[in-house]
């Protein structure tokens, strides 16, 4: 179907946690400049799957290859080569507690640009800004609140304009307002700076205004049940859960 | 209590379950084992019903009570029928039935052979040893990589962890060896006043706080004080994903969060010593005078006629050790705690026995090799 090499390529991977398992045999692929949405019941394994992605931690079984390259067959050198080129939000945000919210956002600069400090807050300045956190450079993780937490994060994701972009359950914990803002940054993200976003959400409305391509991970088959366009998904969808799902529980009308 | 439940054997083939009267939470109420028996029992009914009869207030004990015979049907295939309850009765029963139970979850409660249970600690023990030395592994290739200028952390990572480390630990330490001086100096004093020989307590006090108590009474209390730091704030890192943020950003924890814990105790640990020392010859010259009759010039002359180098670099060497042990041990449960509160607690808590265990067995070590070379 496709010639090109897929961005991210997810291949055969099970899951599991001891002798009990998750999810057997997975496979999809995310292509260059998709937003590309994981899905699935809760307790599915969706950000144990993520974590496999990012190499937090090793699937039983099967590899991810990223372009082309095998993620978990290469040594920590490749490893760490490759997810030099991600940016992640984490579920919590995971901003690290002793650090304001600038020296956050600054440290993955630091370490990997070449640009003197007064640069680095002007790029530190802007992210934060993007995320709507003007002016909340010197506050520490601990006297804001949840949600702005959340934006603080996907701010320092962004901080070096990764390739691709991972975001773990975004848009959970927000008003429906920071939400929307948080989809049209990352439509913006996508179509200004070509990267390739990743998000693990159950957030329909969100996975209708910005999803290009999805899977569906079922809890009950342990398994993925559904890959391809939401929107076509909706109607389309072999299995009936992933509709219902879709639909918010409410039964098909065709 | 009125009777709430009555059980009744209609033509032989349909056991009918009257509810009556208040079913509530806070009165007890009737244990489903009681209508097991008779739907597991014999002649096995083909039918169960439950009916209201004269039913007052109910509440979640009722729920459960139905919810728990209408499942035992099920799992048996008898016709269950609950159409004389109350309609929210059996919305509720329906509801909490409505999602079957995921196979391969549920936990077995209860009694575990014994054999089980030793072969589990056995192997967790083995991981442990195993976690233990990947763990200084990778400390010490984080130590390499510092000396050619490769690991990254923050120096204000630093700065403030030997702030903490060091001069808020100083009172502290300073206090504890004062008083480990003055017992020292009474116990030698009362032995040795029955030889005549209590001139001999300045050399007791010199040689044991340099060589052995100033470093030890310092690692103790840096153990309890920033070794449980080190655990709960590492511990709380892990918990909150900081440290899985930091990975994925390909810098080593090891190297950004305990690369600075450990230089600062290795950097502290010395320079408490030289407190910790001065302060226990302090306590000893104290109970010199003031127990027994030297002049002040007699003891200080005696301290230092008995004081060595060899002892104090000993002693001064065994610090940066036992710093580097207290980071280790620290830092080590902390990267290793669990993601829960309670993990966090734990790994404070084992952080300062390690460290106590490390300290004293390492000082032993230390202790038989001097002797063999002769110092």
């Amino acid at each position: 179907m496709e010639a090109e090499t897929p961005r991210i390529a997810v291949r055969n991977v099970d899951m599991g946690f001891g002798t009990y398992v998750v999810q057997r045999n997975v496979s999809f692929t995310v292509r260059q400049g998709e937003i590309f949405v994981i899905m699935g019941d809760s307790g599915s394994g969706k950000s144990t799957m993520l974590k496999h992605m990012i190499g937090l931690i090793r699937p039983a079984r099967g590899d991810v290859f990223y372009d082309g390259d095998s993620f978990w067959g290469g040594g920590t050198d490749r490893q760490m080569a490759i997810s030099r080129r991600f940016g992640v939000l984490f579920q919590s945000g995971a901003l690290w507690s002793s650090m304001t919210l600038a020296e956050n956002v600054a440290l993955p600069l630091g370490l990997y640009t070449a640009l003197d400090a007064r640069e680095v807050a002007e790029v530190v300045s802007l992210k934060l800004a993007l995320v709507g956190l003007r002016g909340f450079e010197e506050y520490y993780p601990s006297e804001i609140s949840g949600g702005m937490r959340k934006r603080a994060g996907l701010a320092r994701a962004m901080a070096l304009d990764p390739d691709i972009l991972f975001l773990d359950e975004p848009s959970a914990g927000l008003d429906p307002l920071s939400s929307h803002r948080l989809d049209d940054l990352i439509l913006e993200l996508r179509d200004n700076l070509g990267s390739t976003v990743v998000i693990v959400t159950h957030e329909l409305a969100s996975i209708f205004a910005i999803a290009d391509n999805a899977v569906f991970l079922d809890a009950e088959s342990r398994t993925a049940i559904a890959h391809g366009d939401p929107r076509v998904l909706l109607d389309e969808a072999e299995s009936p859960k992933v509709r219902e799902f879709l639909r918010r529980g409410e039964p098909a009308h065709a | 209590m009125a009777e709430l439940m009555r059980l009744e054997m209609l033509d032989g083939r349909t056991l009918a379950i009257h509810c009556a009267g208040d079913w509530t939470v806070r009165h007890g109420m009737p244990s489903v084992e009681a209508a097991a028996t008779y739907v597991t029992g014999q002649p096995a009914p083909a039918r169960v019903t439950v009916q209201a009869v004269g039913l007052g207030l109910w509440d979640s004990s009722l729920v459960s009570f139905v919810a728990g015979v209408e499942a035992l049907c099920r799992a048996r295939t008898i016709a269950f029928d609950k159409d004389g309850l109350p309609s929210g009765v059996r919305r509720l029963v329906d509801l909490a039935l409505a999602v079957p139970e995921k196979t391969g979850t549920r936990r077995a409660a209860g009694r575990r052979p014994f054999l089980d249970l030793v072969g589990e600690r056995t192997l967790r023990a083995w991981k442990g040893i195993e976690d233990t030395l990947a763990f200084l592994g990778e400390a010490t290739l984080s130590f390499l990589r510092l000396l050619v200028g490769r690991a990254r952390f923050r120096g204000s990572d630093l700065l403030l962890t030997v702030q903490e480390c060091g001069a808020e630990a100083l009172l502290i330490a300073s206090v504890i060896s004062l008083l480990v001086g003055l017992i020292l100096a009474f116990v030698g004093a009362v032995q040795l006043r029955t030889f005549g020989a209590e001139i001999y307590v300045a050399n007791l006090v010199t040689v044991a706080m340099t060589r052995e108590m100033a470093a030890i009474m310092t690692a103790i209390v840096l153990a309890g004080r920033t070794g449980a730091a080190f655990a709960a704030q590492l511990g709380t890192m892990q918990a909150n994903e900081e440290i899985d943020a930091l990975t994925t950003l390909g810098v080593s924890p090891v190297d950004f969060l305990v690369l600075p814990r450990m230089l600062a105790l290795m950097l502290m640990m010395p320079l408490l010593y030289l407190y910790a020392a001065f302060a226990g010859m302090v306590g000893g010259f104290l109970v010199g005078i003031g127990m027994l009759d030297l002049t002040g010039t007699v003891y200080l002359e005696q301290t230092r006629a008995s004081f060595t180098f060899t002892d104090f670099f000993i002693g001064w060497g065994k610090s940066v050790l036992f710093g580097a042990l207290v980071a280790v041990a620290g830092c080590m449960r902390g990267i290793q705690s669990g993601r829960s509160a309670a993990a966090v607690g734990n790994a404070a808590t084992s952080a300062v026995v390690t460290a106590l265990v490390y300290i004293i067995i390492s000082d032993a070590v230390v202790a038989v090799l001097l002797n063999i070379i002769g110092l």
